[in-house]
């Protein structure tokens, strides 16, 4: 069969109806961008919120007109209750964990680029993958249902009418048990407390919705990865990021079904009477718990850190895929180390599953299965050391072209290190047992988990924004983003490592009764300004984007000379990504200043004999030297 | 790099960063000379597929039964129940409907289109069959009074076995789809490998509904 008619005859024609086009898109890249545009609009609720805790530590008793006009009973006068505050807290680590570092590197920029990058026309399943972004969408209306089931008189009595564990109204916005949800108080229903009726219910509903979405999502991920590279694309010539979301994937594929039998026994101990995490003789808030007999908590906290702690890896690793190739590309330097890189990356992966028990420090765990935990996780820091050091490695002695996106990768070496390194701090048991939810923690994860991966997502948004839109974002905007969100993100979490020293504890709503934290009330207002000024900047990047989409400078080929597969193909891609020609890739993914090369660059279509040929015109797939 | 430039000499730079390797045993020889069609269905993607679906699948019925065995552990009000006689019935049919599915499978490969699609509809009558048997063995214990909540040994056999069953399901869903396409021949190569492709996949997640069934059925006999 000749080459050209076989690929005449696989050309699917694309959908013309804006509802197949747009809507119920079987098209990985319009996938893509509906996980990034979820992202984009969870994130700005998860802001919101922590902008609202920070108001309510730092000047408590703030009226906020429109917090009394839509929750009267969960902020009366518009001045929040404690109560009211923990389910900010609830909700904002939900929403950002899940709906924003879950769904916008892998379920947005790795369901546009991985099919791209390994030279396939789509996903290997599409159908799946457009269930996957549905099935999510549902898991977020549903976390959002449970605001206003919780906050809202009315919307409350709905809920009530299914059950007593339904009850709702109770003033809070949600849940108020944390996004780990521990019980038994999350168990126990309305009984605990207010926000503990139809608020936990829909956050367990939620979150098992949100699983099924990202077992499909990753077991496409996989499956594409595996089965779809084009010819020569062998898997050491994949792009890092490929090698990322695959590992990512993986993770994925094994941690989501932990929470998910872990959500189902908490909602059957909420709504069917059981007793998987309800001890018997509980005596909460003034009431004995009756009917309930032996459970365990703990057993709770195995089977949510078992996915916990590699869903950690869920929001970075896609990240460090991002940084490193967008490194190469502005260094214009090979990835130093890409097999290193490769098996750092596999490597931080995999431990991910066996360190889960450093979450427990402080359960009452055996001294022996601490330590084990602890050495375990401390030797997670070898592998990051790799990638560190590989980073470093390829910015050393470059001439990098500082771009935004390059300045966004560079400052997630740095917000990964500056995160990382209290990592081996709190992974020691002993000095856990000091830290432990104290401020501390939440300055190493937010740095580590929360900004470095959203460093991670900016790099990869300015730096894939011309492949997407077919325009370029504006690169001054981009980098007083950059400057105010690298300074800012600082500014706001380094104070939180001085506030966990002076053993300020987490979520709590008010500070001003504690002796020994009295003087520490400059520093919480500090942060809240840096965090205002910060969440207001964030308007230039959403400013950025939407009015680059129509706006902006119409973008090339391949405007940042890159080496990888997206960069041969027209900005924005058609529908089948290759118009029906077959890539053939003869070279690794980062061939940058190759000596006697024509360029500084070799795409990995390139003839094989490119070097020789030096200074001969065209590499023979049709894009200008 | 410019200190080692030797213009032509690529030995200079091979091996750097994923950089140009020699030809040899970089993948070359499972899509070498000749073989130009890689966008060609594969029919690997289905059983990559599954088996990816059955690690996750593996790892929910890991973490449940893991909360069976701390849970066993963790009070003393923990009470068997008399396991209801019909699950051996249940255990015979989905065993039996393994096979089925295997001899289903097999006639695809030797193109007997008409046993294969004999033996899916007799697997799907099994597949019912055990689903059915499930249902009154639920029926019998809640007859008896052995409700989902009385005690944390009810709450898993009901856990478990439903969890099952709803991927049991699952595959009848998939098995049906397969017994209305059995007309359909396709008339390309690429839809001829999906058809197989899919029966293949069908019948190794069938095979793993079987092989968890027994191990759940062992693990609720014979674990406290």
């Amino acid at each position: 069969m000749a080459e050209a008619t076989h690929a005449e005859v696989h050309r699917h024609p694309a959908p013309t109806s804006f509802i197949r086009k747009y809507i119920f898109s079987l098209d990985h890249k319009v996938i893509g961008i509906q996980y990034l545009l979820l992202a984009l609009a969870a994130v700005i609720v998860g802001m919101i919120m922590s902008v609202l805790m920070r108001v309510n530590l730092s000047w408590p008793g703030t009226h906020i007109k429109i917090m009394e006009t839509l929750f009267p009973q969960g902020a009366p006068g518009g001045v929040m209750t404690p109560e009211f505050y923990l389910s900010l807290v609830t909700m904002h680590g939900t929403i950002m964990v899940f709906f924003v570092l879950t769904t916008a590197p892998q379920g947005g920029f790795g369901n546009y680029f991985l099919p791209i990058q390994i030279g396939a026309e789509d996903m290997a399943f599409p159908l799946l993958n457009m269930m996957s972004f549905w099935v999510t969408l549902v898991g977020f209306v549903v976390i959002l249902t449970a605001i206003f089931a919780e906050g809202n008189a009315t919307v409350g009595g709905w809920f009530s009418k299914l059950g007593t564990s339904f009850a709702g109204g109770s003033g809070t916005v949600g849940p108020i048990g944390g996004w780990t949800g521990y019980p038994p108080l999350s168990a126990l229903g309305p009984i605990a407390g207010p926000g503990q009726g139809a608020g936990v219910n829909l956050w367990v509903i939620s979150i098992a919705i949100f699983c099924v979405g990202s077992l499909l999502g990753a077991l496409n991920f996989i499956t594409t990865l595996l089965n779809m590279r084009t010819r020569g694309m062998t898997l050491m010539r994949m792009p890092l990021t490929c090698w990322a979301w695959f590992t990512t994937a993986i993770l994925a594929l094994l941690s989501f079904p932990v929470l998910l039998g872990g959500g189902i026994l908490l909602l059957l101990d909420r709504i069917a009477g059981t007793s998987f995490f309800i001890p018997g003789g509980l005596y909460v808030s003034g009431n004995t718990v009756p009917l309930h007999n032996g459970g365990s908590p703990l057993l709770w906290q195995h089977l949510f850190w078992f996915f916990g702690h590699p869903e950690v890896y869920i929001a970075i690793l896609p990240g460090m895929g991002a940084t490193s190739h967008i490194l190469s590309t502005f260094a214009r330097k090979p990835v130093f180390g890409y097999r290193a890189m490769v098996f750092a990356i596999f490597a931080i992966g995999m431990l991910g599953f066996f360190v889960w028990g450093h979450h427990m420090f402080m359960s009452g765990m055996s001294p022996y299965s601490a330590v084990a935990f602890s050495v375990l996780t401390l030797s997670i820091g070898v592998p990051s050391a790799i990638k560190t050091f590989n980073w470093l490695g390829t910015l050393w002695g470059a001439k990098i072209r500082f771009t935004t996106p390059m300045l966004f990768s560079i400052g997630f070496v740095s917000l990964f290190v500056a995160g990382g390194i209290t990592g081996l701090v709190l992974g020691q048991s002993s000095l856990d047992f000091f830290f432990h939810d104290t401020y501390f923690v939440t300055a190493h994860f937010h740095l580590v988990m929360g900004v470095a991966s959203i460093f991670g997502m900016f790099a990869a948004t300015y730096f894939w924004f011309p492949k997407m839109f077919g325009r370029c974002m504006n690169e001054g905007i981009g980098k007083i983003h950059f400057w105010i969100t690298f300074l800012g993100v600082y500014a706001i979490f380094v104070p939180f490592h001085a506030m966990g020293l002076l053993g300020m504890p987490r979520r709590y709503a008010q500070f001003t009764e504690y002796e020994f934290l009295k003087n520490s009330k400059g520093l919480v207002t500090f942060v809240t300004v840096a965090a205002i000024i910060t969440v207001t900047a964030q308007v230039l990047f959403y400013f950025n984007f939407f009015w680059s989409m129509f706006k902006g400078a119409p973008a090339s080929e391949n405007p940042w000379e890159a080496t990888t597969l997206e960069w041969i193909i027209p900005s924005p891609p058609p529908h089948d990504n290759f118009a029906g020609i077959i890539p053939t890739v003869f070279h690794g993914p980062y061939e940058f200043s190759v000596p006697g090369a024509p360029n500084d660059f070799i795409m990995q279509t390139d003839g094989e004999n490119i070097v020789a040929e030096a200074g001969g015109s065209n590499g023979g797939n049709g894009h200008r030297h | 790099m410019a200190a080692t430039a030797t213009g032509t000499d690529r030995t200079v730079h091979a091996g750097v960063g994923g950089g140009p390797r020699p030809r040899n045993g970089n993948g070359f020889h499972k899509n070498g000379e000749g073989d130009d069609v890689p966008f060609r269905f594969s029919p690997a993607r289905y059983r990559i597929g599954v088996w990816a679906a059955i690690g996750s699948i593996l790892m929910l019925f890991v973490a449940l039964t893991s909360a069976y065995i701390v849970r066993s552990a963790s009070s003393d009000d923990w009470r068997r129940i008399a396991m209801p006689k019909i699950l051996w019935v249940s255990t015979a049919l989905l065993i039996v409907s393994s096979i089925t599915i295997e001899l289903s499978r097999r006639s695809l490969k030797s193109r007997h289109d008409a046993a294969y699609s004999r033996w899916l509809l007799n697997t799907v009558v099994l597949g019912v069959g055990f689903v059915a048997s499930q249902l009154i063995a639920w029926r019998q214990l809640v007859r008896q009074g052995v409700y989902m909540a009385s005690n944390p040994y009810n709450s898993f056999f009901y856990l478990l076995t439903g969890a099952h069953g709803l991927h049991v399901l699952g595959g009848l869903g998939a098995l049906a789809y397969l017994v209305l396409t059995t007309r359909r021949v396709a008339k390309s190569i690429d839809g001829e490998l999906r058809r197989t492709g899919a029966a293949d996949a069908v019948a190794i997640y069938w095979h793993f509904m079987d092989a968890l069934w027994i191990g759940l059925f062992a693990l609720l006999m014979f674990w406290k």
